[in-house]
């Protein structure tokens, strides 16, 4: 369903990703890992749109999405829930939900029913500005935000960074629902024990190259240890 | 005394133009990082929209110069601003030439000497020391105000906007085309110049180079009020018109200019962030 190919991209004059392939088929959860800094966040701002591709494409449901704008990626399908649990902070929850919906091919207002379902903490804070909430609210607001618009694909970029423990529970609970009930992801997760939990395959990044990809049983590996190590 | 109290429609008026001026440069810059120097411009056209129309009728002109003045800013921001996006000096410099030639094109469509817009006679008089058309350019400033305000709080397209303007790279990956709001910005903005334009016609005369008058003040305004901020917008405009009309009241205009710069300066020294600005956990 989402497949990579080659994909190259950086910041100015300095390359972060040099060729970069991946694939993520329907129904199955892929974890991206990798030290910090090798590429990951780059990785997943290129394959929605927020960066450039300099070189290599990216494919989504059999169509080239490579020179699509952002806001075209997510129409077709794709839900991205960038790092660092971003909301539009003068925003009510409610707003930050609607805004979403209405730029959404559906528009159905239960998909912001099933949103909040996955995520029922927010339901009492809908008429709160966004930016008062604590880190773990705002990362389930943010997920919620990209479920609203029915995404084929989510795509979450360290959704349990520097979260309050009991809201990781609850955001790794969401995820796998979400993945049981057939939603596709592409999941950077810096936690090995969570990423063996729930992942079906992984790609492992060095330095902007896929250093080893495959099953979760082969993550087991001394080598793989050692591309991981802080 | 009575003079005294005279001044105060004078500046409150002053204060509703640079408000309706202002509110479209604080979002233009606020959402888009570009500063207009040909936003003026629009003033002038709106102004030279109503001395056409004057023999058809003046409430006539309000719409009609919001949208010749929103469609020049479409205009431009399709043309040339948008491939200058986030070379805010470019962008300064290109503006700043465009606004030139938008009033060298006055001049040959409408002749250098200032013209006169005849106010209609239901806008002549007044009540105390209120005149009509000063009363009227207020009522103007809060309904537009209002209907900004609803616009932005109670619609999606304002929603939208006021999402590209707090984060917009989320806001292109939650599926907002932010390209699209940027252009409906730009038309508002631009349009709110164009009524800015329509109610000077009712207390002067319109010249090429009216908005070059206004487009300094309107800019002070922006900055004391805080970006993108509507609040903060509506009390430093009102708090300029004001300071500018007693400062020429009790010197004379020069000298006017000297005190009203000194007086932000001295503000923004304490304020840098001007009156408002986006406040919020995520932000801090
Ligand atoms: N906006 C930027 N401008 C210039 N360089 C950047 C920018 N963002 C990231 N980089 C650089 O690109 C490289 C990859 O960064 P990236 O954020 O993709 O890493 P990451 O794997 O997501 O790291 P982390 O685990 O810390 O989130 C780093 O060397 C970083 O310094
Ligand atoms: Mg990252």
């Amino acid at each position: 369903m989402l497949s990579v190919e080659g994909l190259e991209a950086g910041y100015g004059r300095a390359r972060v990703l040099f060729g970069v392939s991946l694939e993520v088929t329907e129904g199955r959860l892929v974890c991206v890992m990798g030290r910090n800094g090798v590429g990951k966040t780059t990785l997943l701002n290129t394959i929605m749109g927020v960066l450039p591709a300099t070189a290599g494409s990216v494919t989504f449901e059999g169509r080239d999405v490579t020179r699509l704008r952002p806001d075209e990626r997510v129409r077709l399908g794709m839900g991205y829930v960038p790092q660092g649990h971003e909301t539009f902070p003068q925003l009510t929850v409610m707003d930050n939900l609607m805004v979403t919906l209405e730029a959404s091919p559906h528009r159905d207002p239960t998909a912001l029913e099933e949103a909040l379902e996955v995520f029922p903490r927010l339901k009492p804070l809908l008429k709160r500005p966004a930016g008062f909430l604590s880190g773990g609210q705002q990362q389930q607001l943010a997920m919620a935000r990209a479920l609203v618009t029915r995404p084929r694909l989510l795509i979450l970029d360290e959704p349990t960074e520097g979260i309050q423990p009991s809201i990781i529970i609850e955001i790794e609970e969401a995820i796998e629902r979400l993945h049981a009930a057939g939603l596709a992801m592409l999941l950077v997760e810096q936690y090995l024990d969570l990423a063996l939990r729930l992942a079906d395959s992984f790609v492992i990044l060095d330095a902007g190259r896929v250093a080893h990809s495959g099953a979760a049983e082969e993550l087991r590996g001394e080598q793989v240890h050692r591309l991981l190590a802080v | 005394m009575e003079g005294v109290l005279n001044q105060l429609p004078i500046g409150l008026s002053i204060g509703a133009v640079l408000l309706l001026i202002a509110l479209g440069l604080t979002f233009t810059f606020g959402q888009m990082g570009v500063i207009n120097m040909a936003h003026g411009e629009f003033i002038m056209a709106g102004a030279y929209t109503a001395y056409l129309l004057q023999s058809v009728g003046f409430l006539i002109a309000l719409p009609a110069a919001f949208g010749v003045a929103g469609v020049m800013g479409l205009v431009l921001e399709r043309l040339l601003i948008r491939h200058f996006y986030g070379r805010p000096l470019d962008t300064l410099l290109l503006t700043w030439g465009v606004s030139l030639v938008l009033q060298q094109a006055a001049r040959d469509l409408f002749g250098a000497p200032n013209v006169q817009v005849v106010s209609p006679t239901w806008l002549r008089g007044g009540v105390g020391i209120l005149p009509y058309n000063r009363l009227f350019i207020m009522a103007l400033a809060v309904l537009s105000v209002v209907a900004i305000w609803a616009y932005l709080h109670r619609t999606g397209q304002g929603r939208r906007m006021r999402a590209v303007m707090q984060n917009r790279r989320l806001a292109a990956t939650s599926g907002i085309n932010t390209g699209r709001v940027d252009q409906v910005t730009f038309f508002i903005g631009s349009g709110l110049a164009g009524i800015a334009g329509v109610a000077l016609t009712l207390i002067g005369p319109v010249g090429p180079t009216l908005g070059t008058y206004y487009i300094v003040d309107a800019f002070l305004v922006v900055v004391a009020g805080g970006l993108g901020q509507l609040k903060g917008a509506v009390l430093a405009a009102l708090g300029l018109g004001l300071l500018n009309s007693y400062a020429e009241f009790w010197s004379d205009a020069s000298l006017a200019k000297v005190i009203v710069f000194v007086a932000i300066i001295g503000f923004l020294q304490l304020r840098p962030q001007g009156l408002f600005v986006l406040r919020s956990r995520a932000l801090s």
